[in-house]
């Protein structure tokens, strides 16, 4: 029934975009298994929340630029070496160990943590 | 020194949204917060800002591949405007205290599903897409 579908991905992006402009984040930790839970297979769910992100980080990044919060240089700094990380990710893909990877970067995670809850 | 770091943090954000399928905003944030002086309010805002570019090159890769049906992303995207409102607001209205915890609960969240790796299971090889949900 499309109706329902419709309702299902009204609920799967006001869920993800509240996310994305109370934390910064793009929505893809909501969307992605909301998605797979609808019934899309991992593949197609991260597509389809990176297709949403772009307009969800878009929209937030205007909204949060009226209250004056975005500093457009430091984004500038970040995009550059951001998008260059993009190709290593993806040449080192089938290199890498990703049970390291994850490790590492939990254990990195943990930390941003510690940092933000310490004061 | 601070900016090397910054920019060593964004270089791993945009390289684990390949490896991981974990978007590089929660590593922007941390990056703009911790070594470029922004306040926690500016970095989750900024962040939104490096994550638009991303998120463009990993759909166009995708679209590539034939993976992604840009009207039902597009359909979800647009559909999110009333909770990117709110989370705007409540985000402007809350304590820089109470969005660093918020911050760093979403941190260890993710950490703990990293430990324990995804629900459905780590993709094989083949299937693992070249960018996974940035952000």
């Amino acid at each position: 029934m499309p109706g329902n579908r419709t309702i299902r991905f009204a609920a799967i992006g006001i869920l993800a975009g509240a996310f994305s402009g109370l934390f910064g984040v793009g929505g893809g930790i909501v969307m992605v298994p909301l998605l797979i839970m609808l019934g899309f297979g991992e593949r197609r769910a991260t597509a389809t929340s990176l297709c949403a992100i772009v307009i969800i980080a878009a929209f937030a990044t205007g909204l949060h630029g009226a209250y004056g919060n975005v500093r457009v240089g430091d984004a500038v700094l970040l995009m550059i070496p951001a998008v260059a990380g993009v190709g290593i990710g993806v040449a080192a893909q089938q290199r890498i160990p990703e049970r390291a990877v994850s490790l590492l970067f939990a254990v990195l995670l943990i930390v941003v943590a510690a940092e933000l809850i310490i004061p | 020194m601070d900016v090397v770091l910054a920019i060593l943090l964004a270089l791993a954000g945009g390289a684990v949204g390949g490896l991981l399928g974990v978007g590089g905003g929660i590593l922007f944030v941390p990056a703009l917060a911790v070594f470029l002086g922004n306040t926690q309010l500016e970095a989750e805002a900024t962040s939104l800002l490096v994550i638009v570019p991303m998120a463009i090159i990993g759909t166009w890769r995708q679209h590539r591949h034939g993976n992604v049906d840009l009207r039902e992303g597009a359909t979800i995207g647009l559909l999110s405007v009333p909770g990117v409102i709110v989370g705007v607001v409540v985000a402007n209205a809350l304590p820089q205290r109470a969005l660093e915890l918020g911050f760093a609960a979403l941190c260890l969240i993710v950490a703990v599903r990293l430990l324990r790796r995804s629900p459905a299971g780590p993709p094989s090889p083949e299937e693992r897409p070249a960018v996974r949900g940035a952000g």
